[in-house]
């Protein structure tokens, strides 16, 4: 899929995507912000923050993002 | 500190399991007593005798005029659990009653009310329409599972798990391959996974019983609603084929695989499982085939979950996992069950 599936329709929902060909997780918040990390746990904790944290990149990028299966 | 979900429904049984006999289960840790009036409705008690704690399902009790008669000396309770009968004596105790339960009868499921009875109310039973639904066609059955219901749900919100433990039943190639996406919605507690294929290798089993000929859209959402109702709608369509915008969808193959996942007690939990399709609904053979290849996956399950209750049960406390992608779905899920039971978030890493 290169466009993100959103399936749930409502004031306060929570989306992490999980990005084609990478490790790479993307949170995307109900206020419209978002983040990447390559932690579900980190970016749940982010999301479910809201509003706290949004504005500082409060979830580790990663160093490299790389393809999926390289390490 | 318990890990249950009170003031929830539950399912209970099939409508089918409840006829005009007395039927034990045993739900969230509470015995309890289940039968059919003569009016066709579900009645739910205490299955203990207020008196000295006999079991009311347990023989020689027995059923008699809608009222249960227990075997031991022979109180007599209604319905609502009130005590109508006590031997040798014309005053009935004012305290002689057992609980009674909130029941409803819905999408060929029972559900009953675990918590305050106040509390209950029929509207917030999530729905599972197609197991009841004339354009489908289901088949379904109920494995006991030696295991924590929390297990089972961390098993259900991660698919990608039938590729190694499910190995030439349902998975595919292309299941590992496609990207998921995990939405919460926080109002109304709801856990949405989807896995959108849209081109994928139609596996034989559907080519043959739909018909379709050559490469699909495959589709797979799992829709949980915490404690106790999981939904994976499982769609296939020739490839480019979508749902109608207006959320019809005539042009698609449609399986509804249904769990109820009911904690029986703290380390044993009844697995529901029902499968449901609006395709080759006369087909015998496609029953048949749908009942067996999902009885397989659930014993499958059943088998390595039982495993992983005994590990656990022996470990260390404090025991660290590691959660990665595959895993978004089930920390959502253990989130809100944690909020639900009231106990202090604490998520693997």
């Amino acid at each position: 899929m290169s466009e993100r599936v959103a399936m749930l329709s409502g004031e306060t929902i929570y989306r992490i995507h999980w990005k084609l060909g990478t490790d790479l997780l993307v949170g995307v918040c109900h206020c419209g912000a978002e983040q990447e990390s390559d932690d579900p746990v980190l970016l749940w904790e982010w999301l479910l923050d809201h509003p706290g944290g949004h504005s500082r990149a409060a979830v580790p990028v990663p160093p490299s993002k790389r393809p999926a299966g390289v390490s | 500190m318990s890990s249950f979900v009170r003031n929830q429904w539950y399912v209970a049984a099939y409508g089918s399991e409840i006829g005009r006999g007395l039927f034990a289960r045993t739900i969230l840790g509470e015995p309890l007593v289940f039968y059919r009036t003569a009016a066709g409705e579900v009645a739910a008690l205490a299955d203990r005798c207020v008196h000295r704690r006999f079991p009311l399902s347990e023989s020689p009790s027995r059923l008699a005029d809608d009222k249960i008669i227990c075997g031991y000396h022979g109180f007599t309770y209604d319905r609502t659990g009130t005590c109508v009968s006590v031997p040798g004596q014309t005053r009935v105790p004012r305290t002689a009653r057992v609980p009674a339960y909130p029941v409803v009868e819905q999408d060929s499921f029972v559900w009953v009310w675990i918590g305050d009875a106040g509390l209950a109310d029929p509207a917030l039973i999530p729905r599972a329409p197609w197991l009841a639904d004339p354009r489908y066609t289901t088949v379904s059955g109920l494995e006991p599972l030696r295991a924590r219901y929390l297990l089972l749900v961390d098993n259900l919100m991660d698919l990608s798990h039938e590729t190694y433990l499910h190995g030439g039943y349902i998975g595919t190639p292309e299941v590992a391959e496609t990207p998921i996406t995990t939405e919460v919605d926080e109002d109304r507690g709801i856990i949405y996974v989807s896995r959108h294929m849209d081109d994928a290798a139609c596996p034989s089993f559907y080519a043959k019983s739909t018909g379709i000929d050559g490469r699909i859209t495959r589709w797979q959402d799992i829709e949980y609603h915490p404690p106790c109702l999981y939904l994976l709608h499982s769609r296939i369509a020739p490839v480019g084929v979508l749902p109608h915008e207006d959320g019809t969808d005539p042009d698609g193959f449609h399986v509804e695989v249904v769990y109820a996942i009911t904690p029986e007690t703290e380390h044993s939990t009844h697995d529901f499982w029902a499968v449901a399709r609006d395709f080759a609904l006369e087909d015998q053979g496609v029953s048949d085939f749908l009942a067996e290849s999902n009885r397989t996956v659930v014993l499958q399950d059943v088998a390595a979950l039982d495993v992983l209750e005994e590990v656990i049960q022996r470990e260390p406390e404090g025991y660290q996992e590691l959660s990665v992608n595959i895993d978004t779905g089930g920390l959502a899920a253990r989130r809100i069950l944690s909020r639900m039971a009231g106990t202090p978030v604490k998520v693997a890493r």
